[in-house]
């Protein structure tokens, strides 16, 4: 700064010392004063006007888009928690329902298992009943024809006929109670 | 080195050993004739080489901003990009540092007197241009005066008169007989001494860069000459000049921003009484 100073006051001397005819450096003619101050106003004025109001606003919108997308991208963010939220917990519901299903199916299997062993053994019950009737059903008509046979299967050795004889009858019938007491006894 | 130069430095001839001493650049550098005169009133206009250079200045300015931000967009491309980053160190580096949020509102003034007073001082290194148009006292004067008469009626405006003057002269936390002093001294400094400083410091700075790069230029070519001493003396000056060329890019910056942050000072400081 000192030297800038000597710089300055030596060439004013300097020209100075040459005369009149050489105007000082510090002069401040007034038409370069106004052309100065003119030509600050009109930059200023048209940079104000033309230019600076554009990028001013533009760079607020940047802003705002920036501030914006931080801002969805928040709201994203929360949404897709929820999402995960949410599926999680489906997916837990799911895991429980299907875990309950595969208990109702066991329990279900028993019971189906259950029921099929009862029906076949009131099958097998029935079809013994049946059994046991139809052998009784054949029995007696078996014991039947055998009278009607063993009837006239004597009369034949007898020469005569014993059909129509109620004591005939009576004596088959009562052979064929001892029979039967034989074959019970 | 500009042709006005070595003619008004002792013409083509003026060489070492040839009977002719140096022609030491002076305060000729710095005048210009005028190219064209008109008379406005009773005012004469003198368009010389530095008006004529400041015109251009102020032409490209406003033609590189208003192109970069003819249509800006939210994704700066090419020279929006680079207009950006000059508005933002506008805003971000000057106005609000010296102000804080209340600077926006300045950035566009801040913003025409960094770029007008950058462009003016980067003329003295254009080829064929050669002279920082802040270099002639009176574009500095002018653009000192804008300031003055911007932060003055702000401050009076925002403090009301009388407050403006007392909160200048009656700074708070000192003994009250100092007030004796320091309330002239206050005045003398800010009314007076504040705006003479404002425009001198620029005009100086490129006034001196200047000169030296014109001395050591001159020498350069002065010590052309049939000897080792000449020789040897005409590259180093050479170098030395290249070198100050150099060094004149980054002081031309400097000063613009100086320039710039004291105004921003300036009118910060008259938005609120300091405290």
């Amino acid at each position: 700064m000192i030297n800038v100073i000597a710089a300055v006051s030596a060439v004013v001397a300097a020209s100075g010392a040459e005369g009149e005819e050489m105007p000082s450096v510090l002069a401040v003619p007034i038409d370069e004063l106004i052309i100065g101050i003119i030509a600050f106003l009109v930059v200023f004025g048209g940079l104000a006007k033309l230019a600076l109001p554009k990028i001013k606003q533009t760079l607020e919108e940047r802003t705002n888009a920036i501030e914006g997308g931080i801002e969805r991208a928040a709201k994203a963010e929360a949404e897709a928690k929820t999402l995960a939220d949410e599926y999680r917990a489906q997916l837990a519901q799911a895991r429980e329902e299907a875990s309950a299903i595969r208990t109702q199916a066991q329990a279900d299997r028993s019971a189906i298992i259950e029921e099929a062993r009862a029906e076949a053994r009131t099958a097998a019950q029935q079809v013994t009943a049946q059994l046991a009737a139809d052998r009784s059903q054949a029995t007696s008509a078996l014991t039947r024809q055998i009278g009607e046979l063993s009837v006239t299967l004597a009369g034949k050795v007898v020469g005569q006929s014993l059909d129509d004889d109620a004591r005939v009858r009576q004596t088959v019938e009562d052979f064929i109670a001892d029979l039967e007491r034989q074959a019970t006894g | 080195m500009s042709a006005d130069v070595v003619v008004a430095s002792g013409g083509l001839d003026c060489h070492l050993m040839s009977g002719c001493g140096f022609p030491a650049p002076g305060a000729e550098i710095f005048q210009f004739d005028a190219i064209y005169t008109f008379t406005i009133g009773s005012l004469a206009f003198h368009i010389t080489k530095v008006t004529f250079l400041l015109l251009i200045c102020v032409v490209l300015i406003l033609g590189f901003f208003i192109y970069a931000f003819r249509s800006p967009k939210l994704v700066p491309r090419g020279a929006q990009n680079v207009g950006e980053m000059g508005y933002l160190f506008i805003r971000d580096g000057i106005a609000r540092e010296a102000m804080g949020k209340e600077g926006d509102k300045f950035v566009p003034f801040l913003f025409s007197f960094f770029f007008l007073v950058w462009l003016s001082n980067f003329m003295g290194i254009v080829p064929f241009a050669q002279i920082p148009v802040t270099s002639i006292f009176a574009i500095p004067v002018a653009f000192a005066l804008v300031v003055y008469v911007t932060w003055v009626p702000i401050g009076i405006y925002k403090q009301g008169f009388f407050p403006f003057f007392k909160n200048m002269m009656f700074p708070p936390g000192v003994p009250k007989a100092m007030y004796v002093l320091l309330a002239p001294l206050e005045f003398m400094s800010n009314i007076i001494v504040r705006p003479a400083t404002h425009a001198i410091r620029l005009f100086a700075n490129m006034f001196a860069g200047h000169l030296l790069i014109a001395s050591f230029s001159v020498a350069a070519f002065y010590l052309i000459s049939a000897s080792v001493v000449g020789v040897i003396g005409s590259v180093a000056s050479f170098a030395v000049a290249v070198g100050l060329t150099g060094f004149e890019v980054l002081i031309q910056a400097l000063q613009a921003y100086i320039f710039t942050l004291l105004a921003a000072v300036y009118i910060g400081g008259a938005l609120h009484a300091e405290h």
